[in-house]
Protein backbone atom coordinates (compact mmCIF):
# COMPACT_ATOMS: atom_id res chain seq x y z
CA UNK A 1 0.00 0.00 0.00
CA UNK A 2 1.24 3.57 -0.63
CA UNK A 3 2.43 6.05 1.79
CA UNK A 4 0.12 7.95 0.86
CA UNK A 5 -2.87 5.69 1.20
CA UNK A 6 -1.96 4.95 4.65
CA UNK A 7 -1.57 8.51 5.64
CA UNK A 8 -5.27 9.53 4.65
CA UNK A 9 -6.60 6.12 6.23
CA UNK A 10 -4.62 6.97 9.66
CA UNK A 11 -6.39 10.57 9.22
CA UNK A 12 -9.67 9.04 8.69
CA UNK A 13 -9.70 7.19 11.78
CA UNK A 14 -8.22 9.54 13.63
CA UNK A 15 -11.36 11.87 12.83
CA UNK A 16 -13.92 9.07 12.97
CA UNK A 17 -12.56 8.08 16.59
CA UNK A 18 -12.60 11.25 17.75
CA UNK A 19 -15.91 11.89 17.01
CA UNK A 20 -17.21 8.79 18.31
CA UNK A 21 -14.73 8.28 21.44
CA UNK A 22 -12.14 6.02 22.10
CA UNK A 23 -14.55 3.36 23.78
CA UNK A 24 -15.29 -0.41 22.56
CA UNK A 25 -18.97 -0.08 22.54
CA UNK A 26 -18.43 2.96 19.46
CA UNK A 27 -16.57 0.19 17.30
CA UNK A 28 -19.87 -1.29 14.94
CA UNK A 29 -20.36 2.91 14.18
CA UNK A 30 -16.63 3.43 13.79
CA UNK A 31 -16.57 0.51 11.55
CA UNK A 32 -19.79 1.86 9.79
CA UNK A 33 -18.24 4.76 8.81
CA UNK A 34 -14.58 3.73 7.62
CA UNK A 35 -16.66 1.12 5.52
CA UNK A 36 -19.17 4.05 4.25
CA UNK A 37 -15.91 6.04 2.92
CA UNK A 38 -13.94 3.24 1.84
CA UNK A 39 -16.46 0.84 0.38
CA UNK A 40 -14.30 -1.81 2.53
CA UNK A 41 -12.19 -2.37 5.59
CA UNK A 42 -8.60 -3.58 5.03
CA UNK A 43 -6.12 -5.06 7.36
CA UNK A 44 -4.40 -1.31 7.46
CA UNK A 45 -7.38 0.00 8.89
CA UNK A 46 -8.11 -2.74 11.08
CA UNK A 47 -5.12 -2.25 12.69
CA UNK A 48 -5.61 1.62 12.23
CA UNK A 49 -8.65 0.93 14.53
CA UNK A 50 -7.42 -1.37 16.95
CA UNK A 51 -4.60 0.38 18.17
CA UNK A 52 -6.79 3.91 18.73
CA UNK A 53 -9.15 1.76 20.45
CA UNK A 54 -6.60 -0.72 22.17
CA UNK A 55 -8.35 -3.90 20.98
CA UNK A 56 -6.23 -6.64 19.28
CA UNK A 57 -6.26 -6.56 15.77
CA UNK A 58 -8.34 -10.04 15.65
CA UNK A 59 -11.20 -8.82 17.87
CA UNK A 60 -11.40 -6.40 15.25
CA UNK A 61 -11.04 -8.62 12.52
CA UNK A 62 -13.70 -10.62 14.39
CA UNK A 63 -16.45 -8.28 14.29
CA UNK A 64 -15.48 -6.84 10.77
CA UNK A 65 -16.13 -10.64 9.35
CA UNK A 66 -19.75 -10.88 11.74
CA UNK A 67 -21.93 -8.77 10.02
CA UNK A 68 -22.18 -8.82 6.42
CA UNK A 69 -22.70 -5.10 5.67
CA UNK A 70 -19.23 -4.65 6.48
CA UNK A 71 -17.29 -5.26 3.19
CA UNK A 72 -13.64 -6.99 3.61
CA UNK A 73 -12.80 -6.43 -0.55
CA UNK A 74 -13.50 -3.18 -1.97
CA UNK A 75 -16.54 -3.08 -3.52
CA UNK A 76 -18.85 -0.62 -6.45
CA UNK A 77 -20.09 2.88 -5.86
CA UNK A 78 -23.32 1.36 -5.32
CA UNK A 79 -23.99 -1.59 -4.10
CA UNK A 80 -27.35 -3.71 -5.28
CA UNK A 81 -28.95 -5.82 -2.58
CA UNK A 82 -31.90 -7.89 -3.93
CA UNK A 83 -34.41 -9.71 -1.21
CA UNK A 84 -33.88 -14.14 -2.09
CA UNK A 85 -36.34 -14.54 0.82
CA UNK A 86 -39.35 -16.15 0.09
CA UNK A 87 -42.02 -13.61 -0.65
CA UNK A 88 -40.32 -11.48 -3.24
CA UNK A 89 -39.05 -15.08 -4.32
CA UNK A 90 -42.90 -15.91 -5.09
CA UNK A 91 -43.27 -12.42 -6.31
CA UNK A 92 -40.97 -12.65 -9.33
CA UNK A 93 -37.27 -12.68 -7.78
CA UNK A 94 -35.85 -14.80 -10.62
CA UNK A 95 -37.31 -12.51 -13.24
CA UNK A 96 -35.23 -9.49 -11.43
CA UNK A 97 -32.15 -11.56 -11.16
CA UNK A 98 -31.95 -11.81 -14.81
CA UNK A 99 -32.50 -8.26 -16.06
CA UNK A 100 -30.06 -7.07 -13.29
CA UNK A 101 -27.42 -9.91 -15.02
CA UNK A 102 -27.79 -9.03 -18.61
CA UNK A 103 -27.80 -5.42 -18.19
CA UNK A 104 -25.00 -5.22 -15.76
CA UNK A 105 -23.32 -7.71 -17.64
CA UNK A 106 -22.30 -9.41 -14.30
CA UNK A 107 -23.27 -12.11 -11.80
CA UNK A 108 -24.17 -11.88 -8.28
CA UNK A 109 -21.64 -11.60 -6.31
CA UNK A 110 -19.72 -9.43 -8.75
CA UNK A 111 -18.66 -5.70 -9.19
CA UNK A 112 -18.60 -3.96 -12.92
CA UNK A 113 -15.29 -3.01 -14.56
CA UNK A 114 -16.04 0.60 -13.63
CA UNK A 115 -16.45 0.16 -10.13
CA UNK A 116 -20.03 1.17 -10.32
CA UNK A 117 -21.89 -1.68 -9.07
CA UNK A 118 -21.90 -4.28 -7.12
CA UNK A 119 -24.70 -7.38 -7.44
CA UNK A 120 -25.48 -9.07 -4.05
CA UNK A 121 -28.25 -11.16 -2.32
CA UNK A 122 -29.65 -10.11 0.83
CA UNK A 123 -32.71 -11.66 3.07
CA UNK A 124 -36.16 -10.19 4.07
CA UNK A 125 -35.55 -6.56 4.20
CA UNK A 126 -39.05 -5.99 5.20
CA UNK A 127 -40.97 -5.03 1.78
CA UNK A 128 -42.56 -9.02 1.91
CA UNK A 129 -45.99 -7.09 0.67
CA UNK A 130 -44.52 -5.25 -2.28
CA UNK A 131 -42.01 -7.20 -3.52
CA UNK A 132 -39.73 -8.03 -5.23
CA UNK A 133 -37.34 -5.66 -3.28
CA UNK A 134 -33.93 -4.54 -3.30
CA UNK A 135 -31.80 -1.67 -1.39
CA UNK A 136 -29.55 0.82 -3.43
CA UNK A 137 -26.86 1.51 -0.72
CA UNK A 138 -29.44 3.16 1.89
CA UNK A 139 -32.29 3.47 -0.66
CA UNK A 140 -35.25 0.99 -0.89
CA UNK A 141 -37.22 -0.25 -4.08
CA UNK A 142 -40.49 -1.93 -4.13
CA UNK A 143 -42.66 -3.78 -6.90
CA UNK A 144 -39.94 -4.39 -8.68
CA UNK A 145 -40.31 -5.12 -12.84
CA UNK A 146 -37.37 -5.15 -15.46
CA UNK A 147 -38.51 -1.54 -16.91
CA UNK A 148 -38.41 -0.46 -13.31
CA UNK A 149 -34.92 -1.88 -12.91
CA UNK A 150 -33.39 0.06 -15.87
CA UNK A 151 -34.62 3.06 -14.78
CA UNK A 152 -33.36 2.58 -11.60
CA UNK A 153 -29.87 1.42 -13.03
CA UNK A 154 -29.88 4.25 -15.32
CA UNK A 155 -30.35 6.92 -12.66
CA UNK A 156 -27.64 5.85 -10.64
CA UNK A 157 -25.62 5.97 -13.67
CA UNK A 158 -26.58 9.42 -14.59
CA UNK A 159 -25.97 10.87 -10.94
CA UNK A 160 -22.48 9.08 -11.02
CA UNK A 161 -21.92 10.79 -14.26
CA UNK A 162 -22.54 14.27 -12.89
CA UNK A 163 -20.90 13.91 -9.71
CA UNK A 164 -17.70 12.70 -11.63
CA UNK B 1 -66.44 -13.00 17.65
CA UNK B 2 -62.74 -12.72 17.18
CA UNK B 3 -63.45 -10.27 14.33
CA UNK B 4 -65.01 -7.52 16.52
CA UNK B 5 -62.78 -4.28 15.05
CA UNK B 6 -60.90 -3.22 17.88
CA UNK B 7 -57.67 -1.37 17.44
CA UNK B 8 -55.51 0.02 19.21
CA UNK B 9 -51.83 1.35 17.65
CA UNK B 10 -54.32 2.18 14.56
CA UNK B 11 -56.33 3.55 17.01
CA UNK B 12 -57.47 7.02 17.97
CA UNK B 13 -53.85 8.74 20.67
CA UNK B 14 -53.12 11.89 22.13
CA UNK B 15 -49.77 12.82 21.98
CA UNK B 16 -47.68 12.64 25.18
CA UNK B 17 -51.33 11.43 26.87
CA UNK B 18 -49.58 8.00 28.08
CA UNK B 19 -46.45 9.80 29.68
CA UNK B 20 -48.03 12.96 31.21
CA UNK B 21 -50.34 9.93 33.06
CA UNK B 22 -47.26 8.04 33.82
CA UNK B 23 -45.59 11.11 35.02
CA UNK B 24 -48.20 11.76 38.24
CA UNK B 25 -47.79 7.92 39.18
CA UNK B 26 -44.74 6.41 41.09
CA UNK B 27 -42.34 4.32 39.13
CA UNK B 28 -43.37 1.59 40.58
CA UNK B 29 -47.18 2.17 40.15
CA UNK B 30 -46.29 2.14 36.31
CA UNK B 31 -44.47 -1.21 36.28
CA UNK B 32 -47.95 -2.38 37.92
CA UNK B 33 -50.29 -1.19 35.70
CA UNK B 34 -48.19 -2.69 32.80
CA UNK B 35 -47.99 -5.70 35.00
CA UNK B 36 -52.04 -6.23 35.39
CA UNK B 37 -52.05 -5.51 31.58
CA UNK B 38 -50.37 -8.96 30.86
CA UNK B 39 -48.69 -7.36 27.79
CA UNK B 40 -46.33 -9.78 26.65
CA UNK B 41 -43.48 -8.93 24.12
CA UNK B 42 -43.80 -8.63 20.63
CA UNK B 43 -41.17 -9.77 18.99
CA UNK B 44 -42.21 -13.46 19.30
CA UNK B 45 -40.44 -14.77 22.55
CA UNK B 46 -43.83 -13.26 24.58
CA UNK B 47 -41.74 -12.39 27.86
CA UNK B 48 -44.88 -10.34 30.10
CA UNK B 49 -43.11 -6.81 29.97
CA UNK B 50 -44.32 -5.79 33.48
CA UNK B 51 -41.92 -8.36 34.72
CA UNK B 52 -39.12 -7.66 32.89
CA UNK B 53 -39.39 -4.12 33.91
CA UNK B 54 -39.82 -4.92 37.77
CA UNK B 55 -36.37 -7.29 37.24
CA UNK B 56 -34.77 -4.09 35.79
CA UNK B 57 -36.31 -1.50 38.64
CA UNK B 58 -34.61 -3.53 41.36
CA UNK B 59 -31.34 -3.36 40.44
CA UNK B 60 -29.47 -0.92 42.25
CA UNK B 61 -26.97 0.79 39.18
CA UNK B 62 -25.71 4.13 38.41
CA UNK B 63 -26.65 3.38 35.15
CA UNK B 64 -29.84 1.58 33.34
CA UNK B 65 -30.52 1.55 29.58
CA UNK B 66 -33.87 1.10 27.07
CA UNK B 67 -33.11 -0.38 24.07
CA UNK B 68 -35.79 -0.81 21.72
CA UNK B 69 -35.18 -3.69 19.46
CA UNK B 70 -35.75 -2.03 15.74
CA UNK B 71 -33.82 -5.08 14.16
CA UNK B 72 -36.53 -6.51 12.42
CA UNK B 73 -35.71 -9.53 10.40
CA UNK B 74 -37.62 -12.29 10.85
CA UNK B 75 -39.10 -13.32 6.89
CA UNK B 76 -42.34 -12.05 6.38
CA UNK B 77 -41.84 -9.38 9.06
CA UNK B 78 -42.82 -5.31 8.00
CA UNK B 79 -45.01 -4.10 11.02
CA UNK B 80 -42.46 -2.31 12.16
CA UNK B 81 -41.02 -0.91 9.63
CA UNK B 82 -44.54 0.46 9.53
CA UNK B 83 -44.49 1.69 12.91
CA UNK B 84 -40.59 3.37 12.70
CA UNK B 85 -42.30 5.10 9.79
CA UNK B 86 -45.82 6.55 10.50
CA UNK B 87 -45.75 5.90 14.83
CA UNK B 88 -42.35 7.10 15.93
CA UNK B 89 -43.48 9.37 18.51
CA UNK B 90 -45.40 6.10 20.38
CA UNK B 91 -42.40 3.86 20.61
CA UNK B 92 -40.49 7.11 21.77
CA UNK B 93 -43.38 7.76 24.52
CA UNK B 94 -43.16 3.97 25.44
CA UNK B 95 -39.28 4.18 25.95
CA UNK B 96 -39.43 7.16 28.39
CA UNK B 97 -42.40 5.69 30.25
CA UNK B 98 -40.34 2.60 30.25
CA UNK B 99 -37.06 4.82 31.54
CA UNK B 100 -39.25 6.27 33.97
CA UNK B 101 -40.24 2.96 35.34
CA UNK B 102 -37.26 1.70 36.04
CA UNK B 103 -35.12 4.94 36.49
CA UNK B 104 -32.94 4.42 33.15
CA UNK B 105 -32.46 8.11 31.36
CA UNK B 106 -31.25 6.57 28.79
CA UNK B 107 -32.73 4.89 25.09
CA UNK B 108 -31.33 3.63 22.25
CA UNK B 109 -32.93 2.32 19.21
CA UNK B 110 -30.92 -0.46 17.78
CA UNK B 111 -31.77 0.09 14.13
CA UNK B 112 -31.52 -2.95 11.62
CA UNK B 113 -28.97 -1.46 8.85
CA UNK B 114 -31.84 -2.16 5.95
CA UNK B 115 -33.64 0.34 7.38
CA UNK B 116 -31.08 3.19 7.32
CA UNK B 117 -33.47 5.31 5.39
CA UNK B 118 -35.80 5.65 8.11
CA UNK B 119 -33.36 7.20 10.71
CA UNK B 120 -33.76 10.91 9.41
CA UNK B 121 -37.33 10.60 10.24
CA UNK B 122 -36.76 9.30 13.89
CA UNK B 123 -35.02 11.76 14.47
CA UNK B 124 -37.06 14.53 13.82
CA UNK B 125 -39.61 13.08 15.81
CA UNK B 126 -36.29 12.92 18.40
CA UNK B 127 -35.68 16.71 17.90
CA UNK B 128 -39.53 17.46 17.92
CA UNK B 129 -40.47 16.17 20.96
CA UNK B 130 -37.39 17.61 22.62
CA UNK B 131 -38.70 21.30 21.60
CA UNK B 132 -42.04 20.56 23.15
CA UNK B 133 -40.68 18.69 26.32
CA UNK B 134 -41.25 15.41 26.10
CA UNK B 135 -38.16 13.92 25.95
CA UNK B 136 -34.59 15.40 26.92
CA UNK B 137 -34.41 17.16 30.92
CA UNK B 138 -37.17 18.00 33.15
CA UNK B 139 -40.13 15.99 31.19
CA UNK B 140 -43.11 17.52 31.18
CA UNK B 141 -41.46 20.08 33.81
CA UNK B 142 -40.72 16.60 35.98
CA UNK B 143 -37.85 16.07 37.77
CA UNK B 144 -37.18 13.28 34.48
CA UNK B 145 -34.64 13.30 32.02
CA UNK B 146 -34.62 10.73 29.30
CA UNK B 147 -32.91 11.02 25.70
CA UNK B 148 -32.93 8.73 23.01
CA UNK B 149 -29.72 7.49 20.38
CA UNK B 150 -29.76 5.79 17.23
CA UNK B 151 -27.66 3.07 16.37
CA UNK B 152 -27.54 1.37 12.99
CA UNK B 153 -26.75 -2.50 12.91
CA UNK B 154 -25.02 -4.11 9.93
CA UNK B 155 -27.23 -6.76 8.10
CA UNK B 156 -27.13 -9.53 10.68
CA UNK B 157 -30.11 -11.65 11.99
CA UNK B 158 -29.26 -12.72 15.26
CA UNK B 159 -28.63 -9.65 16.39
CA UNK B 160 -32.53 -9.45 16.78
CA UNK B 161 -31.82 -12.05 19.48
CA UNK B 162 -31.73 -9.54 22.92
CA UNK B 163 -28.67 -10.57 24.00
CA UNK B 164 -26.47 -10.95 20.51
CA UNK B 165 -27.94 -6.85 20.03
CA UNK B 166 -26.22 -6.09 23.25
CA UNK B 167 -23.18 -7.92 22.73
CA UNK B 168 -23.64 -5.62 19.33
CA UNK B 169 -23.78 -2.53 20.90
CA UNK B 170 -20.82 -3.48 23.70
CA UNK B 171 -18.72 -3.68 19.82
CA UNK B 172 -18.95 -7.11 20.10
CA UNK B 173 -19.74 -9.79 17.21
CA UNK B 174 -23.51 -10.33 17.79
CA UNK B 175 -23.36 -13.95 19.47
CA UNK B 176 -25.60 -15.05 21.85
CA UNK B 177 -24.84 -15.91 24.85
CA UNK B 178 -26.38 -18.43 27.87
CA UNK B 179 -28.27 -16.79 30.84
CA UNK B 180 -28.35 -15.75 33.34
CA UNK B 181 -27.42 -13.34 33.81
CA UNK B 182 -29.96 -11.79 32.21
CA UNK B 183 -29.75 -8.26 30.49
CA UNK B 184 -32.17 -6.57 33.33
CA UNK B 185 -28.98 -7.85 35.51
CA UNK B 186 -25.94 -7.05 33.26
CA UNK B 187 -26.77 -5.55 29.54
CA UNK B 188 -25.44 -2.88 27.37
CA UNK B 189 -22.29 -1.47 29.64
CA UNK B 190 -22.92 -4.46 31.66
CA UNK B 191 -25.53 -2.51 33.14
CA UNK B 192 -29.07 -3.19 33.83
CA UNK B 193 -30.87 -3.17 30.59
CA UNK B 194 -34.27 -3.64 28.75
CA UNK B 195 -34.71 -4.77 25.54
CA UNK B 196 -38.43 -4.44 24.08
CA UNK B 197 -39.67 -5.03 20.31
CA UNK B 198 -40.97 -1.98 18.33
CA UNK B 199 -44.35 -2.94 18.81
CA UNK B 200 -44.41 -3.83 22.35
CA UNK B 201 -43.32 -0.12 23.17
CA UNK B 202 -46.07 1.41 21.27
CA UNK B 203 -48.74 -0.02 23.37
CA UNK B 204 -47.31 0.91 26.58
CA UNK B 205 -48.43 5.13 26.20
CA UNK B 206 -51.89 3.36 25.95
CA UNK B 207 -51.95 1.15 28.28
CA UNK B 208 -51.05 3.81 31.13
CA UNK B 209 -53.09 6.52 29.39
CA UNK B 210 -56.29 4.05 29.43
CA UNK B 211 -55.33 1.67 31.94
CA UNK B 212 -54.72 -1.90 31.96
CA UNK B 213 -58.08 -3.20 32.56
CA UNK B 214 -59.01 -1.20 29.21
CA UNK B 215 -56.08 -3.36 27.49
CA UNK B 216 -57.59 -6.30 28.85
CA UNK B 217 -61.12 -5.90 27.04
CA UNK B 218 -59.03 -7.31 23.97
CA UNK B 219 -57.61 -10.26 23.29
CA UNK B 220 -57.86 -13.17 24.72
CA UNK B 221 -57.58 -14.38 28.28
CA UNK B 222 -53.86 -15.93 28.03
CA UNK B 223 -53.04 -13.28 25.26
CA UNK B 224 -54.39 -10.11 25.89
CA UNK B 225 -54.21 -7.14 23.23
CA UNK B 226 -53.73 -6.86 20.19
CA UNK B 227 -51.54 -7.93 17.59
CA UNK B 228 -49.91 -5.88 14.35
CA UNK B 229 -49.65 -9.09 11.42
CA UNK B 230 -47.87 -8.58 8.38
CA UNK B 231 -49.62 -10.23 5.57
CA UNK B 232 -47.62 -11.40 2.50
CA UNK B 233 -47.17 -13.90 -0.42
CA UNK B 234 -50.71 -15.25 -2.39
CA UNK B 235 -53.53 -12.86 -1.18
CA UNK B 236 -55.54 -10.11 -3.05
CA UNK B 237 -54.54 -7.17 -0.37
CA UNK B 238 -51.08 -8.35 1.45
CA UNK B 239 -50.23 -5.66 4.03
CA UNK B 240 -50.03 -4.86 8.01
CA UNK B 241 -53.42 -5.39 9.82
CA UNK B 242 -54.21 -5.03 13.86
CA UNK B 243 -56.86 -7.76 15.08
CA UNK B 244 -57.12 -9.04 18.38
CA UNK B 245 -55.07 -11.80 19.66
CA UNK B 246 -56.99 -15.16 19.56
CA UNK B 247 -57.97 -14.96 15.67
CA UNK B 248 -58.05 -18.05 13.84
CA UNK B 249 -55.50 -18.51 10.54
CA UNK B 250 -59.23 -19.12 8.42
CA UNK B 251 -60.41 -15.69 9.57
CA UNK B 252 -56.98 -13.73 8.63
CA UNK B 253 -57.29 -15.42 5.02
CA UNK B 254 -60.93 -14.44 4.53
CA UNK B 255 -59.44 -10.90 6.12
CA UNK B 256 -57.11 -10.48 3.08
CA UNK B 257 -58.80 -12.30 0.17
CA UNK B 258 -56.95 -15.50 0.15
CA UNK B 259 -57.84 -18.11 -2.32
CA UNK B 260 -57.18 -21.17 -3.16
CA UNK B 261 -54.61 -21.34 -0.21
CA UNK B 262 -52.67 -24.43 0.28
CA UNK B 263 -50.41 -23.63 3.17
CA UNK B 264 -49.75 -20.27 5.75
CA UNK B 265 -46.36 -19.93 7.20
CA UNK B 266 -47.33 -18.58 10.80
CA UNK B 267 -44.66 -16.83 12.56
CA UNK B 268 -42.36 -16.39 10.28
CA UNK B 269 -39.19 -18.81 8.88
CA UNK B 270 -38.63 -20.03 12.37
CA UNK B 271 -42.66 -20.49 12.80
CA UNK B 272 -44.71 -23.40 11.36
CA UNK B 273 -46.00 -23.94 8.56
CA UNK B 274 -49.68 -25.28 8.78
CA UNK B 275 -52.32 -26.83 6.07
CA UNK B 276 -56.30 -26.83 6.07
CA UNK B 277 -56.68 -29.21 8.87
CA UNK B 278 -55.09 -26.53 11.60
CA UNK B 279 -56.82 -23.44 9.90
CA UNK B 280 -59.59 -22.71 12.49
CA UNK B 281 -56.44 -22.40 15.36
CA UNK B 282 -56.10 -19.57 16.86
CA UNK B 283 -52.73 -17.57 16.46
CA UNK B 284 -51.98 -16.64 20.24
CA UNK B 285 -49.62 -17.16 22.95
CA UNK B 286 -51.56 -20.21 23.89
CA UNK B 287 -52.21 -21.14 20.03
CA UNK B 288 -49.91 -21.09 16.74
CA UNK B 289 -46.92 -18.68 17.47
CA UNK B 290 -48.17 -14.75 17.54
CA UNK B 291 -45.02 -13.04 15.97
CA UNK B 292 -47.14 -11.61 13.07
CA UNK B 293 -45.75 -12.76 10.17
CA UNK B 294 -47.98 -14.47 8.20
CA UNK B 295 -46.90 -16.21 4.59
CA UNK B 296 -49.97 -17.21 2.36
CA UNK B 297 -48.93 -19.64 -0.74
CA UNK B 298 -51.94 -20.96 -2.99
CA UNK B 299 -51.86 -24.60 -4.47
CA UNK B 300 -49.76 -23.85 -7.32
CA UNK B 301 -46.54 -23.17 -4.74
CA UNK B 302 -44.20 -25.95 -3.94
CA UNK B 303 -43.61 -26.81 -0.34
CA UNK B 304 -39.85 -28.03 -0.71
CA UNK B 305 -38.67 -24.93 -2.88
CA UNK B 306 -40.23 -23.06 0.34
CA UNK B 307 -38.48 -24.94 2.96
CA UNK B 308 -35.39 -25.11 0.72
CA UNK B 309 -35.54 -21.68 0.91
CA UNK B 310 -36.19 -21.20 4.87
CA UNK B 311 -33.35 -23.81 5.29
CA UNK B 312 -30.81 -21.10 3.32
CA UNK B 313 -31.68 -18.49 4.93
CA UNK B 314 -31.08 -19.93 8.56
CA UNK B 315 -27.87 -21.53 6.97
CA UNK B 316 -26.89 -17.96 6.46
CA UNK B 317 -27.94 -16.16 9.56
CA UNK B 318 -26.72 -18.91 12.21
CA UNK B 319 -23.94 -17.07 13.91
CA UNK B 320 -21.88 -20.05 13.93
CA UNK B 321 -21.36 -19.84 17.67
CA UNK B 322 -22.85 -23.67 18.52
CA UNK B 323 -22.93 -27.26 16.40
CA UNK B 324 -26.69 -28.16 16.87
CA UNK B 325 -27.56 -24.78 15.41
CA UNK B 326 -24.03 -24.35 12.57
CA UNK B 327 -23.89 -27.83 11.32
CA UNK B 328 -27.55 -29.23 12.30
CA UNK B 329 -29.10 -26.74 9.77
CA UNK B 330 -26.61 -27.12 7.17
CA UNK B 331 -27.69 -30.82 7.35
CA UNK B 332 -31.50 -29.93 6.93
CA UNK B 333 -30.98 -27.67 3.80
CA UNK B 334 -28.51 -30.82 2.57
CA UNK B 335 -31.70 -33.22 3.23
CA UNK B 336 -33.71 -31.00 1.63
CA UNK B 337 -32.09 -30.84 -1.68
CA UNK B 338 -31.55 -34.60 -1.57
CA UNK B 339 -35.41 -34.90 -1.71
CA UNK B 340 -36.23 -32.38 -4.22
CA UNK B 341 -33.54 -34.52 -6.50
CA UNK B 342 -35.99 -37.53 -4.52
CA UNK B 343 -32.42 -38.85 -3.77
CA UNK B 344 -33.44 -38.78 0.58
CA UNK B 345 -34.71 -42.51 1.66
CA UNK B 346 -37.68 -42.23 4.42
CA UNK B 347 -35.02 -43.70 6.49
CA UNK B 348 -32.63 -41.30 6.37
CA UNK B 349 -35.54 -38.27 6.65
CA UNK B 350 -36.72 -40.27 10.05
CA UNK B 351 -32.93 -39.32 11.33
CA UNK B 352 -33.52 -35.82 9.95
CA UNK B 353 -36.21 -35.32 11.96
CA UNK B 354 -34.58 -36.94 14.93
CA UNK B 355 -31.86 -34.14 14.65
CA UNK B 356 -34.37 -31.55 14.14
CA UNK B 357 -35.45 -32.24 17.54
CA UNK B 358 -31.97 -32.67 18.84
CA UNK B 359 -31.58 -28.78 17.34
CA UNK B 360 -34.39 -28.02 18.98
CA UNK B 361 -33.53 -28.48 23.04
CA UNK B 362 -29.88 -28.46 22.25
CA UNK B 363 -29.23 -24.94 20.73
CA UNK B 364 -28.07 -21.70 22.36
CA UNK B 365 -30.60 -19.34 21.29
CA UNK B 366 -34.22 -19.17 19.34
CA UNK B 367 -32.72 -19.39 16.34
CA UNK B 368 -30.89 -22.62 16.07
CA UNK B 369 -34.04 -24.21 18.51
CA UNK B 370 -36.92 -22.86 16.43
CA UNK B 371 -34.93 -23.40 12.41
CA UNK B 372 -36.25 -26.60 12.69
CA UNK B 373 -39.93 -25.36 12.69
CA UNK B 374 -40.45 -25.21 9.01
CA UNK B 375 -38.78 -28.47 8.75
CA UNK B 376 -40.75 -30.44 10.72
CA UNK B 377 -43.81 -28.91 9.94
CA UNK B 378 -43.46 -28.96 6.25
CA UNK B 379 -42.36 -32.37 6.32
CA UNK B 380 -45.25 -33.89 8.15
CA UNK B 381 -47.75 -31.33 7.32
CA UNK B 382 -47.38 -32.09 3.27
CA UNK B 383 -45.25 -35.54 3.21
CA UNK B 384 -47.24 -36.70 0.40
CA UNK B 385 -46.48 -33.84 -1.96
CA UNK B 386 -42.70 -34.01 -0.72
CA UNK B 387 -42.38 -38.38 -0.29
CA UNK B 388 -45.00 -39.57 -2.67
CA UNK B 389 -45.65 -37.15 -6.16
S1 LIG C 1 -28.29 -21.35 18.13
FE1 LIG C 1 -27.30 -20.65 16.23
S2 LIG C 1 -27.49 -18.45 16.23
FE2 LIG C 1 -27.90 -19.15 18.34
S3 LIG C 1 -25.91 -19.08 19.36
FE3 LIG C 1 -26.07 -21.13 18.52
S4 LIG C 1 -25.10 -20.97 16.46
FE4 LIG C 1 -25.52 -18.89 17.16
S1 LIG D 1 -39.26 -11.42 1.59
FE1 LIG D 1 -38.28 -9.85 0.43
S2 LIG D 1 -38.58 -8.17 1.70
FE2 LIG D 1 -39.38 -9.75 2.95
Amino acid sequence: MFECQRNEIQQEVNTIVRKYGRTRNYLLPILQELNRKFSYINNYMIEAVSNALDISPAEVHGVVTFYSFLNETPKGKYIIRLCKTISCDMAGKDRIVRVLEKELGISFGETTKDGLFSLEYTNCIGMCSEGPAMLVNEEVYSKLCPEKVVDILEFYKNGARKRA
Amino acid sequence: MKNSKKRILFGEYIVGSGLAAALKLKPKEVVNEVKKSELRGRGGAGFPTGLKWESAAVQKADQKFIICNADEGEPGTFKDRLLLMEHPGKILEGMAIAGYAIGAHHGIIYLRGEYVYLKKGIEERIDHMKATNLLGDKILGKRFNFDVEIRLGAGAYVCGEEFALIESLNGRRGEPRNKPPFPTEKGYLDKPTVVQNVETLCYVPYIIANGAEWFRTHGTMKSTGTKLFSISGDVENPGVYEVELGITVRELLEMVGAKDTKAVQVGGASGICVSEKDFDKPIAFEGLPPGGSIIVFNHSRKMLHVLENFMEFFVEESCGQCTPCREGNYRLLEGVRLLKKGDCTVAYLRDLMELARVMQISSKCGLGQMSPNPFISIIENFKDEILYS
